[in-house]
């Protein structure tokens, strides 16, 4: 699986939206209309699934899906 | 100042027997046990290995989608459900100002399991694992929190703490809002899910369980010679209380009238009862008086009676005490026989079930009872069901920290 569909079926499960509505431009807060409780599981999610640690105050800066994948890219081991 | 009086229109149980108020009623006057072995329990490991379990039961989606239901534990689950029913029996949505309509509701020891899971994340994963929703899933007053988000319910919302007297606490509370005018609807009961390793543990730790792994529907056995503990059970029981001249001018059809309540404590022991009832026979007798009846009104008693050989003997001993003669007369029953102890959820449950024998005219069992101790001496309905058309029924409920509440139900 490519890494973006990854981050989208985890992306999927957290927002209960179906995987197939999300794409690279899908933003968690205006398209899925997820809170902050759900936006801190959720890279409690991408934080498990890839091994990297994404620190606090980068999260504000991973809006939409595209963002996360971008990040995961660059910081994965 | 002329107080309220407070009229039930909505009722709703869940336990070992049982999944809806139906079903629940259906097979407690049948005298069926719903205490059984946990299913994949460790034999080698557990002294105790049963209870009453509630069987089959999946929160429907409507009520908690996918997503949202493994983020609040088991005894929300519970609460949302029974709620549903008995305000849908009440049909109380829209029927007042939503400020009017409150829930105040108990639990004992609330999310115990979420906290057990998420102990063991914490010591294997270190503090970046522990969810966000680790606090809002066990937290006791999500359970009414949950009702107002679901119904738009903006009055009177918490959670009432007290062990096994949690629920009859929140009513009794409840109650009061409802005759002081406060609020015109409460959504009150209990409700609890605590079959966990942790609290297994610690109830069998002080000795407080029976061990009757051989023949479980058999453990829980009230007033009977051979009882030896409580057999833990999970559930819920809700009632919904309005102000009863609105419900009857709303046109809601009202099902009984909660009409006293007691509340005291014994300041006596953490544990153990007190000996000579000095605070269960003052509570009962505070009730009575807060009903205006005399001690003889009273048709039908639904006792703690959880199993203990202490507990009901002292129970025992204090009805003699507040009812002299007529303790004889009157039928009790301990349905704990059939569901097992809901904890903090019990009051909730068994003023259900004093209501339902109001309305039916039928008083449920006490079963087990082969061969009563001849130190509890009194009707304890044993093992079959009896028609009895009745007026005023009792609920007690003790619990942990000698804390003790009494409510008396009218039939109307």
């Amino acid at each position: 699986m490519e890494m973006q569909d990854k981050v989208i079926a985890i992306v999927s499960e957290a927002a209960n939206v179906e995987a197939a509505n999300i794409s690279a431009g899908t933003s968690f807060v205006d398209d899925l209309n997820l809170d902050s409780l759900d936006m801190v599981e959720m890279m409690m999610k991408m934080e498990e699934e890839f091994g990297v640690e994404i620190p606090e105050d980068k999260t504000e800066d991973l809006k939409t899906i595209s963002d996360v994948t971008n990040f995961i890219k660059n910081n994965a081991n | 100042m002329e107080l309220n009086r407070v009229a039930v229109t909505g009722i709703s149980a869940m336990c070992g027997v049982g999944n809806s108020m139906d079903e629940v009623w259906a097979n407690l006057i049948e005298g069926k046990s719903g205490i059984s072995t946990i299913p994949d329990i460790d034999l080698e490991k557990w002294p105790v290995q049963f209870a009453g379990q509630v069987k089959g039961f999946e929160i429907s989606e409507d009520l908690l989608d996918k997503k949202e239901q493994p983020r609040f534990d088991r005894f929300i689950h519970f609460a949302l459900h029974c709620a549903d029913e008995a305000i849908k029996q009440a049909n109380l949505i829209g029927a007042y100002d939503p400020y009017m309509v409150g829930s105040i509701f108990g639990t004992g020891l609330g999310g115990l399991p979420e906290i057990e899971k998420t102990a063991s994340i914490l010591e294997n994963k270190g503090p970046r694992r522990v969810s966000p929703f680790f606090i809002p899933a066990f937290i006791p007053n999500m359970a009414p929190g949950k009702i107002s988000m679901r119904y738009n319910f903006r009055g009177v919302n918490y959670a009432t703490s007290s062990a096994c007297a949690s629920a009859s606490h929140a009513i009794g509370a409840a109650v009061s809002e409802i005759m002081l005018g406060r609020q015109d609807a409460i959504v009150t009961g209990g409700s609890e899910a605590v079959l966990t390793n942790l609290s297994f543990a610690g109830f069998a730790s002080m000795k407080a369980l029976s061990k009757w792994n051989d023949k479980p529907s058999q453990a829980s056995r009230p007033f009977d010679i051979d009882r030896n503990g409580f057999v833990m059970g999970e559930g819920a029981g809700i009632i919904i209380l309005e102000n009863y001249e609105k419900a009857k001018a709303r046109g809601a059809k009202i099902l009984a009238e909660v009409v006293g309540f007691g509340a005291t404590a014994d300041a006596y022991h953490i544990t153990s009862p007190h000996p000579e009832g000095e605070g269960t026979v003052p509570c009962m007798l505070q009730a009575l008086k807060n009903a205006n009846i005399k001690p003889e009104d009273i048709d039908y008693i639904n006792a703690h009676g959880t199993s203990t050989p202490l507990g009901d003997i002292a129970e025992t001993n204090a009805i003699k005490k507040v009812f002299g003669d007529h303790a004889k007369k009157l039928n009790v029953s301990s349905t704990k026989s059939m569901h097992g102890h809901l904890l903090g959820a019990a009051g909730g449950l068994e003023s259900v079930i004093c209501i339902k024998a109001l309305i039916e005219g039928v008083i449920p069992p006490t079963i087990n009872l082969d061969n009563q101790d001849p130190e509890c001496d009194l009707n304890y309905t044993p093992n079959k069901a009896i028609k009895r058309d009745i007026t005023y029924a009792l609920n007690n409920s003790f619990g942990f920290g000698g804390t003790n509440s009494t409510t008396i139900f009218k039939k109307c």
